[in-house]
């Protein structure tokens, strides 16, 4: 058994080093996609450009606008001076966010009543225009507080009608509420899952296509010993992955990793086993490596969208959210995670660390007798 | 071993396999001999691969018996994959590993012992005429040199049975008289070799053929009993135009199978010494008056027509 394992490993060795793009093809596009997404993938929104009418032209209504326009958030692109305008810069795209303070705004807040402002965002990209009048809610109240903090100064004892309630905001294990924070981890997982699965099913089903594996099967090794020889090389290459993309999230991007080394060692050689059979299973559904490759692809979306990766599972339907269930990837971000911001240990991820056991044993011994099947 | 030497090296007994709907192979028995180069000989789709892949032990058939020297193959394919070597159409070389490489590999794969290896590859690349390309990567060979290195590290283990499946076939003739060669010397070494072959010049180096067709053995003999044993006398038309000779001679009386063969017609007759002066009257009539009438010994193409009919054999 030991004998013809290691003949197995080394010539997966000798083939890789022979490959002389390999490792350039194994850490470039793991650096970039890091990369990409440590910069480019965020929720914050910033420099919203902005068209205002301001009909009333008095002091608070200029006040509003440079509260606008302090937080950085909002940049000033238009000063209209009729709705028409408005409307185009809205149309044109020129603006995705316009205020509009009607005649008669001052009037109608140092009269205690309610004083009309009107925000006007285009809802193409509902995310970005949801962000933004969050943002505008926010900047809002806290101007309608200072100026009723003006209009009844405390020492004139006449109390506000309304009551303040002050929030005070405390992100936990995110104090910043950092996207990046969120998202290294989490392509952690993807990408480390991506990488293994192609590198799995590529590989067998490349042997199928050589006629090397039936030329294996006529020797005395047993498939068990054949799949070990050609998974082990790829548990390998993913755990390099994770120690890539940890060691650039934490000194490139300053995230935190405040949990054990050997509790995400623990977490990531169960979730690559699930990655490892995942990759063994489209193998032995592939006769070619394109019918390989479009497998894979039709396998890493739905892994990627219902694995909480960026969507919240939560607010996914009932029947979607039982399918997330047999996703490796789900239990192993909530690990990652958890182990990165939170530091904490098998005591509270036991459950995941058993799911991603249970589904890395089902898959495998799935594969493996999908596996013999094949051969046929 | 304990098997007696006059013991079958190969024993199938009623092997049986289908692909879904289509039966492949519908009860086939062997018995090859040991020391024997035995042929397997039909078309494409006559199931000689299915029957080979069953023989190495890598396809169950569904039903069947196969005895290798004492080892049950359907049982104990580990066991009996120790002892033979099957060789598919294209035999899988790692093309990114060099010539040494992949008989390095193919020998742990069978746990060949070290100094053992090394002495067998020599000697087998050595008559291979591989030798002087030991470091070169086996994606450069030539397809008649791949072939043989897929022989030497088939050959690696020394297997006592060799199975081959259209080992030549796309191999050019020079590398194909070659191979030959290695396979009559590992005869003489006492290797038990099958193999299936299209190439009806290759069926006649065999000690032994079956002819298969349809998933059938249809008859099993030496190749001089096979043309022994086929029915009436062959004599090859020459004539300007053999399409219209071939046409002219159809149901013809006597005339018991007719194959063009390029410049000829090779006519199967009852009785040629009765029957040649009538079909050269017949053709004469029909305005083919250069025909030359020759008795010819039957090459094993034309058993198998014999044997099938022409419209089957193609």
């Amino acid at each position: 058994m030991f004998e013809r394992l290691r003949a197995m490993l080394m010539k997966e060795f000798l083939e890789l080093r022979r490959d002389r793009w390999a490792i350039f093809r194994l850490v470039v596009p793991l650096l970039i996609q890091v990369i990409v997404y440590g910069y480019a993938a965020t929720f914050t929104v910033n420099r919203v450009s902005t068209a205002v009418l301001d009909l009333d032209r008095s002091q608070a209504s200029r006040s509003l606008v440079s509260h606008f326009v302090a937080t950085g958030r909002f940049d000033v692109v238009d000063v209209a001076d009729r709705q028409e305008q408005i409307t185009r810069d809205i149309d044109s795209g020129k603006a995705a966010l316009a205020i509009i303070i009607h005649a008669g705004f001052a009037q109608y807040l140092y009269d205690g009543k309610t004083a009309p402002l009107l925000v006007v965002v285009d809802g193409t990209n509902s995310n970005t225009a949801l962000i933004a009048l969050g943002y505008v809610g926010q900047i809002v109240a806290q101007f309608q507080a200072e100026e009723m903090a003006k209009a009844w100064p405390a020492q004139s004892g006449a109390a506000p009608a309304t009551v303040a309630v002050s929030l005070q905001e405390r992100p936990w294990f995110n104090p910043g509420l950092e996207d990046r924070w969120f998202f290294i981890p989490g392509v952690l997982g993807t990408l480390t899952l991506v990488q293994v699965i192609n590198l799995t099913s590529f590989a067998v089903v490349r042997e199928r296509e050589m006629g090397t594996l039936e030329q294996i099967m006529v020797s005395p090794i047993r498939p068990i010993e054949f799949i070990l020889g050609k998974t082990l090389p790829f548990f390998l290459i993913g755990l390099a992955d994770v120690v890539l993309v940890m060691g650039l999230g934490v000194w490139w991007f300053d995230v935190p990793f405040v949990g054990s080394p050997l509790v995400m060692l623990l977490g990531s050689s169960l979730f690559l086993l699930g990655a490892l059979g995942l990759g063994l299973l489209v193998s032995t559904f592939s006769r070619t490596q394109q019918q390989a490759f479009a497998l894979n692809f039709f396998l890493i979306n739905p892994i990627f969208i219902l694995s909480g990766f960026a969507f919240p599972i939560a607010a996914m339907p009932r029947v979607l959210q039982w399918t997330t269930f047999l996703n490796p990837l789900r239990y192993f971000l909530v690990v990652v995670r958890a182990v990165f911001l939170k530091g904490v240990g098998v005591a509270f991820l036991w459950p995941e660390f058993a799911a991603m056991t249970a589904l890395g044993a089902g898959l495998l011994a799935l594969s493996v007798l999908r596996f013999h099947k094949s051969l046929d | 071993m304990t098997v007696p030497p006059d013991d079958p090296a190969i024993r199938a007994q009623g092997l049986v396999r289908s692909f879904g709907p289509v039966q492949a192979v519908r009860g086939v028995s062997l018995e090859v001999r040991r020391g024997e180069i035995f042929g397997l000989v039909g078309p494409d789709g006559a199931g000689k691969t299915t029957i080979m892949r069953m023989l190495a032990g890598v396809l169950r058939p569904d039903a069947g018996e196969i005895d290798l020297g004492g080892i049950d193959v359907v049982a104990e394919p580990e066991r009996a994959r120790a002892e033979l070597s099957y060789m598919p159409q294209r035999f899988g070389l790692y093309e990114d590993l060099t010539v040494g490489e992949n008989i390095f590999f193919y020998g742990e794969l069978f746990r060949v012992p070290h100094a053992q290896r090394r002495a067998r590859s020599g000697q087998l690349l050595e008559a291979a005429g591989l030798a002087p390309f030991r470091r070169r990567l086996a994606g450069q060979l030539s397809g008649g040199m791949k072939q043989k290195l897929g022989l030497v590290c088939a050959l690696i283990h020394t297997p006592r049975v060799l199975l081959l499946d259209e080992p030549t076939t796309g191999v050019d003739p020079v590398s194909r008289r070659e191979f030959w060669a290695i396979l009559y010397d590992l005869r003489d070494s006492g290797v038990t070799i099958l193999l299936s072959t299209a190439y009806m010049d290759e069926a006649e180096r065999c000690s032994r053929l079956a002819l298969l067709h349809a998933g059938l053995v249809r008859t099993c003999d030496t190749p001089s009993g096979l043309k022994r044993a086929m029915a009436g006398a062959l004599v090859a038309v020459v004539a300007g135009d053999p399409r219209a000779v071939h046409a002219a001679l159809a149901g013809a009386p006597g005339v018991l199978g007719r194959l063009l063969m390029g410049d000829r017609v090779h006519v199967r007759v009852d009785d040629s010494d009765r029957r040649v002066p009538e079909l050269r009257a017949l053709l004469a009539g029909r305005g083919i008056a250069d025909a030359a009438f020759t008795a010819i010994e039957p090459g094993i193409e034309d058993v198998f027509v014999a044997l099938l009919g022409p419209e089957e054999a193609a």
